[in-house]
């Protein structure tokens, strides 16, 4: 794999790398990283990556060390992109962390839900629950809704579908989780799919 | 899009319209730029003035929903000016084919031949071409269907090629070039610009400068996204920038195509993959009751008399015997009766699928990272219809609006009976996998970092859902186990889920020579590098046929990094932008698809600069993959006008028999419009979708005169679940707001900054003013319509920056062909609070 960097400063120049972004970046204290006395991506490991917002596919980098995330950019090699990022492509960081304009530290982004949560019928909140226990819940409610609307013969012909569930969404994913959510649905005789790409 | 990014830089004129791509395709703007640094000109068309309209060389400001006037009254300019490029439209389109004598339209009902007011559908038997003669398959041991015979091969009646009737001349009434002169002479410059309130000298002046590019060495670029799309007429929309390309001869070249700038980062992936009711991956249909029940129906009704088409039986059982693996066998049809069956009605798509929800027949939902209760039209009306849910699964990065739907300002959780699971999702640079950017490249994530806390990657989440289902119905029984016990899932490395094996199932693969779940650092795998190497016979087996090669060295079946899909080499031999070794593009790696209308009959390149391919006069010279017959059996094909080798024809469409609401682009006004229509005596789309559904609660221009759109900024996405969680997005755009002009705020008495309430029949929302004299009001059929643009991503969820939720103003109703909604152009009024 060639992952050679052609001057990280050609990043900076490239045209679309706008001033918006670089604002951000100087302005907005919770990406305000306190530059220590090294350069901020000394003795990373970088990874290549793919925007997550606009269609346009631009590269970036991740940069971890100990196994963290410390910096996200643009990739200068990236034919598309060249190096630039827009304004949320530029934040891609915050997704998961935040800096803390109090202590300066960085922390996770407490917007993002990393544990699974249950919501019981007429409750007001929500409620912790394991991975184990919420698979299980559902597999159970997935089976009793398709046994109760399933169809297997309609006017004679082979049917074999399942009216009582839907299954929303796909764009966010990657293509192999496409296939695997599309090949779980229409197993369960779904025929309620859809995405992104209808609206 | 046919195209991709880096090939907008080769355009000579490139028009924006329904996008503002500066703002929300900023790496476009990047290519655009390099295009008018090379002297390109750049028109943007929209209702506001933009960043993309403050870049551009031409801004022609349009009233939103009258696209298909703007279009047609530059069919007509082109045509009566004679600027279509002749070579082109003649051999590689169908303007020459007569057309059924029964085809017409009839002005005064705005309606085409073959209507049926009961059922709002037409029959399209009229729209069809004249036949010539007719032709049968060769099915004989040698002839070039013999495959269709051979062991394996479900049975089916092979379809008969019906050569059209043709005047070369263009002379003929019924000719397609002759209807399409008639159909569009209403559409004169006075008339249209009257219809989208446009000024008629700027009008001309786009015209002139667009339709430049029907010189044959140009190429004009159109640049499009949602502003097209979300119409009940949307795909229609897409038609006539379909049409406007093949007149001025600008599909297939180097600078030009059809390009949409797509809204999602892997919505081209999620298209690909059929992740809609009636599609399987790789464009072919899914199975319906009433069409195909039989994979005998499938093959005689879907596979193509003649071009590439031919093929669809061998993806359709490549597909089937990756599906079910060893339970997929030539007697039992290859599992095809385990597929469930769509049936005409209801409709399970997102609009329809409320309506079912709301009746009590869909009980249970999944959520994949989309939020409907933020982002679907009419939302307030989503809302309650997933109250009557037994339970709901949201797999997310955050609590979406969706996931705590029962504890929205309108709702009162303890009268909610749903239960409601939230799976938390890892990010994309916490997991490995293939994402496609809109010019279909195919992209390789390296996991940066592990999941944060307990999320996981989605594979991982349907995985361990999967398997608990599995393991019930093994366990238990239940109704039809079949299809699932059946389904093969064998995607494992050492035991655990991995994208990897997946990745070669989208591939495609020799059946027995492959083992997907796998121990081994050197896995037994036998991938396909091209799907002229899929089989009809159950001897492959591929989950996405126009993928295959991505992934094909079966030296390192294991290491993305040695795939295609994988491939950092920039390297731009030709300097067109085609990077043909950086990633992969399907189909074959293919860069600009329909590659062969970029040369002449000769097979000489319109443009000697920007060469894609070109016929020596023993071979062809293939630049980028060519996208035709270019050797058979060992020997170069000489040049034929079979430039459109996906369709039957293999020329491709000016009009179009495969639409359901007309083979002809014809205006019609929004649902819910502020005017009549000058066009046609009818004023909407007669096959509108949905809009009998009491939810939809129409307004009328009497009591809601504004017109509205919907439009995105630059520093939020979508419902704002991933940048509402960034701080620096927050402070950069704190808060929504209406968009409105100048005139409109001082009749309202509307200062900028004021908080106004916006509302309709279907709900209200208190917003910010923003007043800019970015719009202006148009004046249409000689009355002033004002309109306004609403930002649309926020709602109560989330710690920082919330507000309400401006989908619920949208109407419920769709586009006839595939029931997009319209946010783009429905009516509201606005006071000040």
């Amino acid at each position: 794999m060639n992952l050679s960097r052609r001057g990280f400063f050609k990043a900076a120049g490239a045209a679309f790398a706008t001033s918006m972004a670089f604002e951000l970046s100087s302005k907005s204290e919770t990406l305000a990283v306190e530059p220590s006395a090294d350069w901020k991506l000394v003795n990373t490991e970088e990874y290549t990556n793919i925007c997550c917002y606009c269609s346009g596919g631009c590269g970036v980098i991740c940069s971890t060390r100990d196994g963290e995330l410390v910096n996200i950019e643009g990739d200068p090699d990236h034919p598309i992109n060249e190096g630039g990022l827009c304004p949320k492509g530029a934040t891609m960081f915050q997704l998961r962390n935040v800096v803390d304009p109090e202590t300066r530290e960085i922390i996770k982004n407490t917007n993002r839900k990393t544990r699974p949560m249950v919501r019981r019928p007429g409750a007001s909140e929500w409620e912790d629950i394991t991975w184990d226990d919420a698979v299980a819940e559902i597999a159970q409610w997935v089976k009793k809704t398709r046994d109760e609307t399933f169809e297997t013969m309609h006017d004679g012909i082979t049917v074999n579908r399942c009216h009582g569930i839907a299954s929303l969404g796909g764009s966010q994913q990657n293509s192999e989780e496409e296939y695997l959510i599309n090949k779980m649905m229409r197993s369960l005789g779904v025929i309620a799919i859809d995405n992104q790409a209808r609206v | 899009m046919t195209n991709h990014y880096c090939d907008m830089q080769n355009a000579d004129v490139i028009m924006t319209i329904g996008s503002n791509n500066v703002e929300n395709h900023p790496v476009s703007s990047k290519w655009v730029q390099k295009a008018l640094d090379r002297g390109a000109t750049w028109i943007v068309v929209d209702p506001r003035y933009t960043r993309s309209a403050e870049m551009a060389d031409i801004y022609c400001p349009i009233r939103s929903g009258t696209d298909i006037a703007f279009y047609g009254g530059l069919f007509n300019y082109i045509i009566e000016h004679d600027l279509w490029q002749h070579e082109y439209v003649l051999n590689y389109t169908n303007a020459s084919y007569l057309l059924d004598e029964q085809y017409s339209f009839d002005v005064n009902e705005g309606i085409f031949s073959g209507f049926n007011e009961e059922t709002a559908t037409y029959d399209n038997h009229s729209w069809h071409y004249q036949v010539e003669s007719t032709k049968t398959w060769d099915t004989s041991e040698g002839g070039a269907y013999a495959w269709a015979a051979a062991p394996g091969v479900p049975e089916f009646t092979p379809p008969t090629v019906e050569v059209p009737k043709r005047d070369m001349t263009l002379q003929d009434p019924m000719c397609v070039f002759q209807q399409m002169k008639k159909h569009y002479s209403r559409y004169d410059l006075d008339t249209v610009s009257s219809v989208c309130g446009m000024d008629k000298d700027l009008l001309e002046k786009v015209y002139a400068t667009y339709a430049s590019t029907g010189a044959p060495d140009k190429s004009g670029t159109i640049l499009y996204a949602l502003g097209q799309t979300q119409h009940t007429y949307g795909a229609q929309n897409c038609r006539s920038m379909g049409i406007l390309q093949l007149l001025l001869g600008n599909v297939g070249v180097a600078g030009g195509g059809v390009n949409a700038l797509r809204g999602e980062p892997n919505v081209q992936g999620a298209t690909d993959m059929g992740m809609l009711v009636a599609n399987q991956p790789g464009y072919l249909n899914w199975p319906t009751e009433y069409g195909t029940p039989s994979l005998r129906k499938w093959c005689e009704k879907e596979t193509y008399s003649d071009g590439y088409y031919t093929n669809k039986p061998k993806f359709v059982v490549s597909a089937l015997k990756e599906w079910f693996g060893d339970a997929a066998t030539v007697d039992n049809d290859y599992g095809y009766d385990w597929w469930p069956k769509v049936p005409k009605s209801p409709d399970y798509s997102i609009i329809g699928s409320f309506e079912l929800m709301s009746q009590g027949v869909i009980k249970g939902y999944f959520n994949w990272g989309m939020n409907p209760c933020h982002s679907a039209p009419n939302a307030s009306n989503v809302r309650k219809a997933m109250a009557n849910l037994d339970w709901l699964v949201v797999a997310d990065w955050v609590e979406t609006e969706s996931a705590c739907f029962w504890k929205a300002p309108d709702m009162n959780p303890a009268d909610i009976d749903t239960t409601v699971y939230f799976l938390p999702a890892a990010l994309i640079y916490e997991k490995p996998g293939i994402i496609l950017n809109s010019g279909r490249w195919l992209q390789w994530r390296y996991q940066a970092v592990e999941p944060w806390d307990e999320a996981k990657p989605d594979y991982e989440i349907c995985d361990v859902l999967w398997t608990a289902i599995v393991d019930l119905y093994k366990k238990e029984g239940g109704v039809a186990p079949e299809p699932i016990v059946n389904t093969k899932w064998d995607y494992y490395v050492d035991g655990k889920i991995d994208p990897r094996p997946v990745a070669w199932a989208l591939n495609g693969y020799v059946y027995d020579g492959t083992e997907c779940d796998t121990t081994s650092a050197a896995p037994k795998t036998e991938l396909l590098s091209s799907f002229a190497n899929l089989k009809a016979d159950g001897s492959t087996a591929c989950g996405m046929w126009i993928y295959t090669g991505f992934w094909a060295n079966n030296d390192a079946p294991l290491d993305p990094a040695e795939q295609a899909v994988g491939s950092r080499v920039a390297d731009d031999p030709t300097g067109l932008g085609l990077h043909p070794k950086w990633s992969f593009a399907w189909p074959l790696n293919r860069r600009i698809i329909y590659n062969r209308a970029s040369a002449d009959m000769q097979g000489k390149p319109w443009n000697p600069d920007r060469v894609l391919v070109e016929w020596t006069g023993e071979k062809w010279v293939q630049n980028d993959v060519g996208d035709f017959v270019a050797v058979s059996n060992g020997t170069p094909v000489p040049p034929n006008d079979k430039a459109f080798m996906m369709l039957w024809e293999q020329n491709a469409r000016l009009e179009s028999y495969g639409m359901g609401d007309g083979p002809l682009p014809e205006h019609y006004e929004p649902f819910e419009s502020p005017s009549d229509n000058q066009m046609n005596g009818r004023q909407n789309s007669p096959c509108v979708r949905f809009a009998e559904f009491e939810s939809v609660k129409r307004g009328d221009r009497s009591e809601f005169p504004i017109a509205v759109t919907t439009y995105s900024v630059t520093e939020h996405w979508q419902t704002g679940g991933q940048t509402r969680t960034c701080p620096a997005l927050n402070e950069a755009m704190p808060q929504q707001f209406v968009e409105m002009s100048l005139e409109l705020a001082e009749e309202k008495g509307i200062k900028n900054g004021e908080k106004v309430r916006v509302r309709n029949n279907r709900g209200e929302v208190e917003v910010m003013a923003l007043v800019t004299p970015r719009f202006k009001p148009f004046t249409v059929n000689g009355e002033t319509v004002h309109q306004v643009g609403m930002t649309h991503h926020f709602g109560w969820a989330g710690e920082y920056a919330t507000g309400d939720i401006v989908n619920d103003l949208p109407p419920n109703v769709g586009d006839p062909n595939c029931w997009v909604p319209e946010y783009k152009a429905f009516l509201v009024d606005i006071e000040k609070i």
